[in-house]
């Protein structure tokens, strides 16, 4: 149907509009993962282009300037690292010039989900006549990069039974095979033209892929043009955090992470914050998740993820600590199970730290392991409750939590 | 017998002159793995630890006599450089590779894991702990030898200082282990739980197995599937960390046309209960399982 959307990129943006689908996928989830390293839509836009992937002409501004290019109709869009853009009002329609500059100055600094608008994205507002999906992922299970599409895209997609979408692995060792690609042009039933830059799209798009280190990279819609153009009416991607050493462009993204977050992560630390109002601080991902989980049983509520890793040394220990104590939780709860890591110089991190600069909140701890006797005595003598178990240790954060 | 590791195990440790490699290789050799060639290209004639270090693998073929060339490899280099050294360990012919390295970028990870198919080598990890064999004294990783006892139970884990937990808990109340695989934290990793459920099926000298799963992925709702389509009838225990992980924070709710709702704790705890696991609520519940069910 000729016209029928207004540009996909912005409907998407509604409130019943849905999620990058993919970007639900628990193999990004910040507690395993660290953080996850989505793109802003004007980088990933950016990222396309740059390997050749048809996107509507656009610009990003930070000021109403340097627009002098708009010729018709365009659609106005904050560039913040958080979804629901569109329900703040952070995306806006604009016939012409005058009015376009108007949009971005309403847009700019306004604050969308505790993130200040610093930067719009201006772009031409493209015809719909059809809406497809593609999307290539990492498929952890069959360790193999996942290539999906589907002949019906945009906000549909999550309704799209299995039968009518595309699905192949892509052999890391071979790439992406031409009978691979024509398998799913027929599967999606789509004619030459459009077939043609579409099987041309898929290519350049596992291109990006590989070279761009993308652990996810969604056209949602590729959209088709009444003039049967096809271009990428929307574009989320996300980099893996790991590849970084060969993306220095990367390292600069600006991540939906909160401000604390971020001070860990320029740290080396990882942490993330939770809603409850129990500090929980533990070392390894799964203990560290554990420990949360232990403390839910007995009815606390976590409040910070924070994952000491294998370290033991007491400066890293007392940044850690200082991380926590801003994150201000009513009880802190840590849980050390000393393998590798010697349990006795954590406890001196944690003792020097809560000594100097007190530790704000009753702290709990159980260690367990290489040294835990003399752990536990420096622990006391910095004035901590110390518990035997993991159990006890959490039974005791949520007693004290409930108190306080 | 156990699984991976035995007595004739031959083990070359990638990156010995770093500080974890140096540190590992005492490790190792205390616990009784028979450590015989270190590499670390430019530190060629050295030794650590007594252990003869050459600049290549080839050059670590050359020089040793036959019945002490390598049969098993282990990873302390940096991410970086990790897939390279691993393609070096291939195509040297061994065929059993422990990446203890983290931060391996998925793509190199993927493509080592095709090329390991390949050449049909068995790869634990990346970001593994490594293997334990206690009866036989064998160890491949960084895992803390104090806390692992000769016995009857096979443990596949996801996790590194959670598996030390468990473990402890089960050695502390007299269950002992024939191995304890760690998998590796990361997306993409080599041995499976599968793979590692089949091993542990396999082998006469392993009673129960223990699996340590978490949130993500759906490895361990495939291992459920596996234990009732391949009628696994070692019993099976599991804990599964992450039941409280809020997985609306950044991700939206669960439900990816890839998972199709797999990848939570429930869907796993449910998918394990379902095929006739055991699942503990707390680690320490592992043991009192294990009690209850007789072993």
């Amino acid at each position: 149907m000729v016209g029928k959307g207004t540009g996909g990129a912005v409907r998407k943006e509604g409130p019943t509009a849905p999620r990058s689908i993919l970007f639900k996928m628990e193999s990004i989830h910040p507690l395993l993962r660290g953080v996850v390293m989505k793109l802003m839509e004007s980088k990933s836009r950016e990222l396309l282009a740059r390997h050749g992937i048809p996107v509507p002409a656009g610009k990003v501004v930070t000021a109403p300037e340097g627009l002098e290019a708009v010729a018709g109709p365009v659609v106005v869009k904050a560039q913040v690292p958080v979804g629901g853009r569109g329900k703040a009002g952070g995306v806006k329609f604009a016939e012409n010039l005058a009015d376009a500059r108007a949009r971005v100055k309403d847009i700019l600094g306004m604050d969308i989900k505790g993130y200040k608008v610093r930067s719009v994205l201006v772009a031409e507002k493209i015809d719909i006549a059809r809406e497809l999906y593609l999307s290539i992922t990492v498929d952890r299970e069959a360790g193999m990069a996942l290539l999906m599409a589907s002949a019906s895209g945009g906000m549909d997609i999550e309704s799209v039974p299995e039968e009518k979408l595309f699905r192949c692995h892509i052999n890391p060792l071979i790439g992406l095979q031409s009978y691979q690609v024509r398998d799913m042009l027929a599967k999606l039933s789509l004619e030459k033209p459009v077939g043609q830059q579409v099987s041309d799209i898929t290519k350049k798009l596992h291109a990006a892929f590989v070279a761009e280190d993308a652990e996810l990279l969604e056209i949602n819609p590729l959209a088709v043009t009444p003039a049967g153009k096809v271009v990428a009416g929307d574009a989320k991607a996300v980099i893996d955090d790991d590849s970084l050493f060969r993306h220095p462009e990367h390292k600069e993204a600006e991540l939906d992470i909160t401000p604390l977050e971020q001070e860990a992560r320029d740290k080396g630390i990882s942490f993330v914050q939770l809603d409850g109002d129990i500090g929980v601080i533990a070392n390894g991902a799964g203990l560290t998740m554990a420990t949360l989980d232990a403390l839910g049983l007995m009815g606390g509520r976590g409040g910070t993820f924070l994952d000491l890793g294998g370290t033991d040394d007491p400066e890293k220990v007392k940044q850690a600590f200082r991380i926590l104590k801003k994150a201000k939780p009513k009880v802190i709860l840590m849980n050390i199970f000393g393998g590798i890591t010697r349990c006795d110089t954590v406890a001196l991190g944690v003792h020097d730290v809560v000594k100097a600069e007190g530790a704000g909140a009753p702290v709990v701890a159980r260690i367990k392991g290489w040294y835990e006797e003399k752990a536990r005595e420096i622990l006391k003598d910095a004035g901590l409750i110390t518990a035997n178990t993991m159990e006890e240790a959490a039974k005791k954060a949520a007693e004290l939590s409930r108190e306080a | 017998m156990a699984i991976i590791l035995d007595r004739e195990t031959r083990l070359l440790v990638q990156g010995i002159t770093g500080h974890q490699g140096t540190q590992h290789t005492r490790a190792m050799k205390e616990f009784g793995t028979s450590v015989v060639a270190g590499v670390t290209p430019g530190k060629g004639g050295s030794a650590v630890e007594g252990v003869p270090v050459f600049n290549s693998i080839a050059e670590a073929f050359d020089r040793l006599p036959a019945d002490r060339r390598p049969n098993a490899w282990i990873c302390f280099v940096p991410a970086p450089f990790a897939k390279d050294a691993a393609y070096e360990a291939m195509e040297s012919g061994i065929r059993k590779l422990v990446i203890i390295t983290e931060h391996i970028p998925v793509e190199d990870a993927m493509q080592l894991m095709a090329y390991a198919d390949y050449r049909r080598a068995v790869v634990v990890g990346p970001n593994t702990p490594g293997i334990i064999s206690p009866g036989e004294k064998a160890k491949v990783g960084i895992m803390p030898a104090a806390v692992f006892r000769p016995g009857r139970i096979g443990v596949i884990s996801r996790s590194g200082t959670l598996t030390y937990e468990v473990v402890n808990s089960m050695s502390e109340t007299g269950f002992g282990q024939s191995s304890c695989i760690g998998l590796g934290g990361d997306p993409v990793v080599g041995t499976s739980f599968i793979e590692a459920i089949d091993m542990f099926n396999a082998d006469p000298e392993t009673d129960a197995i223990v699996m340590v799963g978490e949130i993500g992925g759906s490895a361990e709702e495939n291992a459920a599937e596996h234990i009732v389509s391949a009628g696994i009838r070692k019993p099976v225990f599991a804990y599964i960390a992450g039941r409280t992980a809020p997985a609306g924070k950044r991700m939206g709710h669960a439900g990816a046309i890839v998972l199709r709702g797999r990848g939570t704790a429930e869907s796993k705890v449910k998918a394990l209960t379902n095929a006739g696991a055991k699942v503990a609520r707390v680690p320490s519940e592992i043991p009192k399982l294990l009690k209850e069910a007789g072993l």
